[in-house]
């Protein structure tokens, strides 16, 4: 069988992150191919139910990033986001479900190496823990399948 | 199946119920209002809301334990509103229900007249946002647990100092697995009043609707979240799970941590603003890189 390829997630503002990404690409840096990027217009508009959405997928890991604070192209919008991922991230952990599947990053558009780095770190980081089966198993996974002992 | 825990006894703690019924004829008698909402006995030892129109009625009303169904869900029902002006038998719970509310433009002054008894058994009579928050703090029973506590050894994965992610997992797969959907929770709920729940829209469909661990996993993310902030601990979602879900430990682990992070605790005052739609440049995290 062949090595573990991890399935990663990641939503990106437009105007930090997405154009980060970007200046990875033209620097001709190279990063892990296990990224499926997904531009959003803020952060702001990240809803948690994207990044539930992400793993009901099938994904194994999901990134969030966009501008730093101060930085918002709508001037708040990282704020309010930041506010939003403190409560769900406790939520998740407090229901068991594996926080560092879920990773947080403010990258710049000038930080194109910072962004390679981020990937690169969660997808090792991913594989080491493999397919988050676990989560996957609920998938499918019906009333009928739970009345069998 | 674990078995359901409720925390009512059926004991009779309110001593007092004649001087609220009396009070309660009076606000009928003088056209004050039009409805009393309180509880009454219903089949096979369970409560039942009750609303009395008719001061022959009122003998009916009792108020124990087992009152734990949050009447603050009737106060926005157009049926109810239809019925006139209403005074509502009131629990420490459902006052704060009523300041969230207010904090949220979902109670006008003076809409209704809650009746509470104090410690010394005088009935107070309150429909200002003010005049509840003024005296929430000393009436019986506002101190304290006041949502129903599951039992400690149906829940070890969530006991203090756990740090057993795996188990916290099993644990609500276990408990979510048995949920089938009948959203009493967001019926059971006054802060739940969305003309449109987001697990009603099927344009997009955000969250399966079948009662399967996925979808019913993510509903109760999503409830968690919507009430983040919201919830005042009544505990009449986990009061009305016909699956005995501990429902009501979601929320208070959310409003435990709003308050330690942003200060707030919802149900305290009328003017609080919603813990998720304001920001401060100050708040902390150490998770983002």
């Amino acid at each position: 069988m062949s090595e573990f390829e991890p399935k990663i997630i990641a939503f990106v503002c437009n105007w930090c992150t997405y154009a980060g990404a970007d200046l990875t690409g033209t620097s001709r840096m190279k990063y892990a191919h296990n990224v499926r990027v997904i531009r959003t217009p803020c952060t702001g508009r990240i809803d948690y139910m994207l990044i539930l959405k992400a793993f009901s997928a099938g994904a194994d890991g999901v990134i969030v990033s966009g501008c730093h604070p101060g930085d918002c192209h709508y001037t708040s919008g990282n704020y309010h986001a930041r506010r939003r991922w403190m409560v769900f991230r406790s939520l998740l952990d407090f229901l068991g479900i594996d926080v560092e599947r879920v990773r947080f990053a403010w990258v710049s558009a000038a930080e194109g190496a910072k962004w390679a780095e981020v990937v690169n770190t969660t997808v090792a980081d991913i594989r080491r823990l493999g397919p988050y089966t676990e989560y996957q198993n609920l998938i499918g996974r019906g009333v009928e399948r739970s009345f069998q002992v | 199946m674990a078995e359901t825990v409720r925390r009512t006894s059926g004991q009779t703690v309110v001593n007092d119920m004649e001087a609220l019924r009396q009070r309660a004829r009076e606000l009928l008698d003088a056209g004050t209002v039009q409805v009393i909402i309180g509880y009454a006995n219903g089949s096979n030892r369970r409560v039942r809301p009750f609303f009395a129109r008719r001061p022959e009625d009122l003998e009916r009303l009792i108020l124990d334990d087992r009152c734990v169904l949050n009447l603050a869900v009737y106060l926005r029902k157009p049926e109810v509103k239809a019925l006139g002006k209403a005074a509502v038998i009131a629990t420490p719970p459902l006052l704060r229900s009523i300041l969230q509310l207010a904090a949220e433009n979902h109670y006008q002054e003076s809409e209704a007249v809650f009746l509470a008894l104090d410690s010394a058994g005088n009935v107070l009579e309150l429909s200002s946002a003010e005049q509840i928050a003024g005296v929430l703090g000393s009436l019986p029973g506002s101190t304290g647990q006041d949502a129903c506590v599951p039992s400690a050894d149906r829940m070890p994965a969530l006991s203090a100092g756990s740090t057993d992610r795996q188990a916290r997992f099993a644990f609500w797969k276990q408990e979510f697995e048995r949920c089938i959907r009948c959203y009493a929770c967001r019926a059971a709920c006054p802060m739940c009043y969305c003309e449109q729940c987001l697990v009603d829209s099927n344009q997009p469909q955000w969250i399966p609707v079948a009662a399967h661990s996925i979808g019913n996993l993510e509903w109760h993310i999503s409830r968690a979240m919507h009430l983040a902030g919201r919830c005042v601990n009544c505990g009449a979602c986990s009061e009305a799970c016909p699956a005995g879900i501990p429902l009501n430990l979601v929320n208070q682990f959310l409003a435990d941590r709003i308050q330690q992070e942003f200060g707030q605790k919802a149900g305290t005052s009328a003017k609080l603003d919603y813990a998720l739609s304001v920001f401060s440049g100050s708040d902390r995290e150490t998770f983002i890189k």
